[in-house]
């Protein structure tokens, strides 16, 4: 199709550099949260993400040592004190200096400053400096001096350290591993109820099963919110309480209506030949099952699995309605992450750290296993 | 133990425990209850063939009746009621009447309203249109990648990313936040804080919507926009059909179903909205949504009555979908 006639270049030209644009706005929110956990505090403060990247003028106020310690007394009777801020591990050239707040950039690189009454100081690019006046000039504390210099970009995995090994309340990894033991269970047993109940409805005759597939549409886009008083109630009364019982129930109950939609319709779709071999031959449905129907539906098992996988992982409401009790032990990463919003609102070292650290796994995921995930998009809304 | 262990134990209890059940329940029938032997052998299979899709389905319907059917009942019972110390009182439609004097609800009400207007609308459009950018291009597979991307990020990740992008600082200060750091280039006057204006903050709220959705609708639009037949399209080119008339008169109506599927879908996904709105703003500001004002009355004020009365109204505006897709899938089925 890309040779017809009628095809014009030029809009090639726009499709290709409409597309960048598009992807480019996509990608940028998230690119910002990820540089900025590599970030310092300080950084984050007081530059945006988007200048990470290039090398930054940062004008610094430091001081000379300490004359009285340091100072010599050179032959004419004036002082002579001699050192480098930078110390021995050296720093990005200077390329502006001062001695006064109100002019930070009042001289080059190895210009000297006249501070009056015969008090000069020479600063080097490479941050060595001589200061040298009379007794009473070059005493008491270091001179003052504020130096500009341009820093190159810098990360960080401090902030990755601290979140996941750090002490202290806003560690992570307790929430990440909550919320490791919130998912798994909560994918394998719909999963299993919705593969006995799909075969059933897709390859055994009964009466009702027209009304039971309607039924399962229905409860599809039921409001999970109703559930929510009802199935605290319920579970308050039989002894489950908050916990990780109640909550894979509750996930199990609200994955099902998809599971069992997506498996029938797959499925149903299988050949029909196969399975009447089979039973010619003399093998019970459950058998039929087991043998032929689920390895044949792993592609709709795996993607319902990804759906599951993800829904719980990043699911905020039904973990802190069914689990997360006043004491926080069962905290999961969602909610975890909803209460740094509220007490560490301007933090973002911490903010963007802990989201990206809940990120992580769906994110591999979604790369690893993209197309089951978009074969279980299509088989459950293009129906 | 420690907790990792203790979940592997859980898990494997509760999944063997499941494999078991069908197992033995299928033994059972076969064995005990309706053994294909003796004088009754064929009866018995028969039986036990009309028997075992029920042993299949019941614990996916024990599941589904408890957990989403049984709810709309009780919700409905609890809208009605009233909760006293020691039980309920009924309280007929005080509740509903409570709902309509409260004007944070009319604002919910409102706020969601312009939710359905603007989400599913504009995500199926971006959908649509990259989908078909992309449709040709040698790279559109890393594109559509990159857009699908964001399903994967939950709504709580997705609003730090937003806030981030939000982010205010005073006058004078540095701006870390994007949004602000463009408008003061362009030649804003001096930064805003946008969350807390109003009108465009719920606005705010609904582009990190679309940003998740737009992957959803892209990737659906863009395989049924591959199913269309290519002799239509021939067709339409060599009567001299320019791309915008391909795209508008013979592939859109082809495909009018599926955008309506995903139209419907993200409407849903609307309507549920809680946790965008429960992270970014709490419903501050003039940004309240009926899922969140309905949290805020079931956990925060602890008023059971008008928290279900808020869930029937969710259920309300799902009831024409449901219906909908009920019809669809029948229709299907014959």
């Amino acid at each position: 199709m890309d040779n017809i006639a009628g095809r014009k270049p030029a809009l090639g030209w726009a499709v290709n550099l409409s597309v960048i644009f598009i992807v480019l706005l996509w990608i940028f929110p998230t690119v910002g949260l990820l540089v900025s956990s590599f970030r310092t505090a300080d950084q984050i403060a007081s530059s945006g993400w988007w200048k990470a990247f290039f090398p930054t003028e940062q004008t610094e106020q430091v001081r000379t040592s300490d004359p009285d310690d340091t100072r010599i007394e050179t032959d004419d009777g004036t002082f002579v004190v001699e050192g480098s801020f930078y110390g021995e591990e050296g720093g990005p050239p200077i390329s502006a200096w001062g001695v006064s707040s109100r002019d930070v950039s009042a001289y080059g690189p190895g210009d000297t400053a006249d501070m009056g009454e015969g008090e000069n100081l020479t600063l080097l690019e490479d941050g060595s400096y001589t200061w040298t006046g009379n007794d009473d000039q070059i005493s008491g504390r270091g001179q003052r001096v504020f130096v500009t210099a341009e820093v190159p970009p810098e990360f960080t995995l401090d902030n990755y350290d601290s979140m996941l090994f750090g002490r202290g309340n806003d560690n992570i990894s307790k929430a990440f591993f909550n919320t490791l033991t919130v998912t798994i269970p909560a994918t394998i047993i719909p999963i299993l109820f919705a593969a006995f109940a799909a075969y059933a409805l897709a390859w055994m005759d009964f009466p009702g099963r027209a009304l039971l597939i309607a039924f399962i549409v229905a409860l599809l886009v039921v409001p999970l919110q109703l559930a929510l008083i009802p199935l605290l109630k319920l579970h308050l009364s039989i002894g489950i309480g908050k916990g990780y019982l109640g909550v894979w129930l509750a996930h199990t109950g609200f994955g099902l209506p998809l599971a069992v939609y997506l498996l029938r319709n797959y499925m149903a779709g299988l050949p029909r030949d196969i399975i009447e071999n089979a039973r010619v031959d003399g093998a019970t449905d459950f058998q039929i099952f087991v043998r032929i129907i689920l390895p044949l539906s792993f592609p709709a098992l795996a993607s319902f699995a990804i759906f599951q996988f993800l829904w719980t992982w990043n699911d905020l409401l039904v973990a802190i309605v069914f689990l997360v009790d006043s004491s926080g032990d069962t905290t999961v990463m969602t909610r975890h992450i909803v209460e740094l919003l509220g007490t560490r609102g301007g933090n973002w070292e911490i903010l963007a750290t802990a989201a990206f650290v809940s990120m992580a796994v769906p994110l591999l995921v979604f790369f690893l296993m993209q197309r089951y995930l978009v074969r279980g998009l299509l088989a459950g809304s293009v129906k | 133990m420690h907790p990792a262990l203790q979940a592997v134990l859980t898990v494997g209890i509760g999944v063997s425990s499941a494999i078991a059940y069908f197992y033995l329940a299928n033994m059972f029938l076969d064995k005990v209850l309706f053994p294909p032997r003796g004088a009754n052998a064929g009866r018995n299979i028969n039986r036990a063939n009309m028997i075992r899709p029920w042993v299949f389905l019941f614990p996916a319907l024990f599941a589904l009746c408890l957990y989403l059917a049984y709810p709309v009942v009780e919700t409905i019972r609890l809208s009605l009621t009233d909760r006293v110390p020691g039980g309920y009182e009924w309280a007929g439609a005080e509740n509903y009447v409570a709902l309509t004097k409260d004007p944070k609800f009319w604002e919910a009400l409102r706020n969601n309203f312009f939710w359905l207007l603007v989400v599913p609308g504009l995500s199926t459009a971006f959908g649509l249109i990259i989908a078909q950018l992309t449709d040709r291009l040698s790279w559109g597979n890393i594109a559509k990648s990159i857009i699908f991307m964001p399903m994967a990020i939950s709504f709580v990740g997705a609003s730090v990313i937003f806030k981030l992008v939000y982010d205010y600082r005073p006058a004078g200060e540095e701006q870390i936040g994007i949004l602000n750091a463009a408008y003061l280039a362009l030649g804003g006057s001096e930064p805003q804080a946008w969350l807390t204006i109003p009108g465009l903050n719920s606005f705010l709220l609904m582009i990190v919507l679309i940003w998740i959705q737009t992957g959803f609708a892209m990737v659906i639009l863009s395989a049924a926009l591959r199913g269309i037949p290519e002799e239509t399209i021939e067709a339409a080119i060599v009567d001299g059909a320019n791309p915008f008339q391909i795209f508008f008169k013979i592939k859109v109506p082809q495909i009018m179903p599926t955008i309506m599927v995903v139209w419907t879908t993200i409407t849903i996904v609307v309507l549920k909205i809680f946790d965008i709105v429960f992270a970014m703003t709490n419903g501050q500001w003039g940004t309240q949504v009926l899922a969140n004002y309905m949290y805020d009355k079931l956990f925060r004020a602890n008023d059971w009555g008008m928290g279900s009365a808020a869930a029937m109204v969710i259920m309300l505006l799902v009831l024409p979908i449901l219906v909908w897709n009920v019809r669809q899938a029948r229709k299907e089925m014959r």
